[in-house]
């Protein structure tokens, strides 16, 4: 994917940054972006190495049973194929639990060991797995019950009422979800009758 | 419920992970050094994606491209009651969570939080993630090359987000 994503963006950037007279920005742009990436990194190295430590614990002392077996019913209808890959439904299960509390910088390192984990069991290495489609478009969508990034930047502008867009967010986000698996859903399942016509030609 | 209660969440969590492998007789701190050591293995899977993903991302919104998209898809969005004004901010952020953040704060800030407008972009802030991040950083933790049609999928889900948030402001507010 990105083999095509990385060309178009730097593509447009440079058509658009001549079009517009703003190659100056653009050039400058180059050099603060990898250095952007590198900060963003560091976060990320804080936040993958505490939630990775935390996560073992509740792995070992065998909480993350307790949260797969309490998020089952909701897990297990989405991934009904994982229903015997207990190892990689835990993860999913914490992921989830994270995405829906709001701890974003949680739901990463958690969402990437269930990657590792749906990886153990994929059959081509270097391709997305069907499980694997669903699951990082639920992470591309938002899954949080209360959006507090945005309540807090609200009240910060001096919003009467920084809570009372949420019925609204929920309902959006709620319709997003739905569409996005049923999206990835309905591409799983074109690919494999495709699969299954090319095995049977 | 106490005012702060999205303070606690965090907090609980931990020390109630740190007490329940305490309970269970888990060696806990061991146990913390050996997962954050693996997190630090991840780290060295993701620099090379995300050093080329940012630079790209950098250049995109210094370039300008992002105000020719906008202007193309104005028409799209207003067709579904779409606030001209937000379509920046909604484009961008699939694309870069902090370069939609800061396009959210000067809608905020001009528009102001309680307006139409300040609303609808409320709730498309809400909604979305930051798409092309996730799926980049998710697939190249684990060596995926083609990652198939979840791109399609999670931009399908970011614009209908963002039509669907207009609407819902309209219904409930």
């Amino acid at each position: 994917m990105m083999n095509y994503v990385f060309p178009v963006l730097l593509l447009l950037s440079f058509i658009s940054a001549v079009a517009t007279g703003r190659i100056d920005a653009l050039s400058s742009a180059v050099i603060d972006g990898a250095e952007s990436a590198v900060q963003l990194l560091l976060r990320l190295v804080s936040m993958l190495c505490l939630w990775g430590g935390v996560m073992e614990i509740a792995e070992q002392s065998g909480m993350t049973k307790v949260f797969s077996r309490l998020m089952s019913p909701i897990v297990g209808m989405i991934f009904p194929r994982l229903r015997k890959e207990k190892y990689a439904l835990e993860a999913i299960s914490m992921n989830i639990t994270a995405n829906i509390l709001g701890l974003g910088n949680a739901a990463t390192p958690l969402g990437l060991e269930a990657m590792r984990r749906l990886q153990d069991i994929n059959e081509n290495k270097t391709v997305a797995s069907n499980e694997m489609v669903v699951f990082v478009v639920m992470n591309t969508a938002a899954m949080h019950i209360i959006p507090t990034t945005v309540a807090t930047m609200r009240g910060q502008y001096g919003s009467a009422k920084p809570m009372e867009i949420m019925p609204a967010a929920f309902l959006t986000s709620f319709c997003a979800l739905a569409a996005a698996i049923a999206v990835a859903k309905i591409g799983n399942r074109v690919k494999s009758s495709q699969d299954c016509k090319q095995r049977s030609a | 419920m106490p005012d702060n209660f999205g303070s606690y969440i965090l907090p609980v969590m931990v020390v109630g992970i740190v007490l329940f492998g305490l309970v269970k007789k888990v060696k806990v701190f061991d146990c913390f050094m050996s997962g954050a050591r693996k997190g630090l293995h991840t780290v060295y899977e993701l620099l090379p994606s995300i050093t080329g993903l940012v630079v790209a991302v950098t250049m995109l919104k210094e370039s300008g491209a992002m105000e020719i998209v906008s202007a193309l898809f104005a028409p799209v969005t207003s067709l579904f009651g779409v606030p001209d004004e937000i379509t920046p901010m909604a484009l961008l952020s699939p694309i870069s969570g902090g370069g939609s953040l800061t396009l959210f704060e000067s809608v905020l800030k001009t528009h102001g939080p309680d307006s139409f407008i300040g609303q609808v972009a409320s709730v498309v802030m809400g909604s979305t993630d930051t798409t092309l991040y996730a799926v980049t950083v998710y697939y190249s933790a684990i060596g995926i090359k083609n990652t198939r049609h979840t791109l399609m999928a999670g931009l399908t889900a970011d614009f209908l987000s963002l039509v669907l948030s207009a609407f819902f402001v309209r219904l409930t507010v």
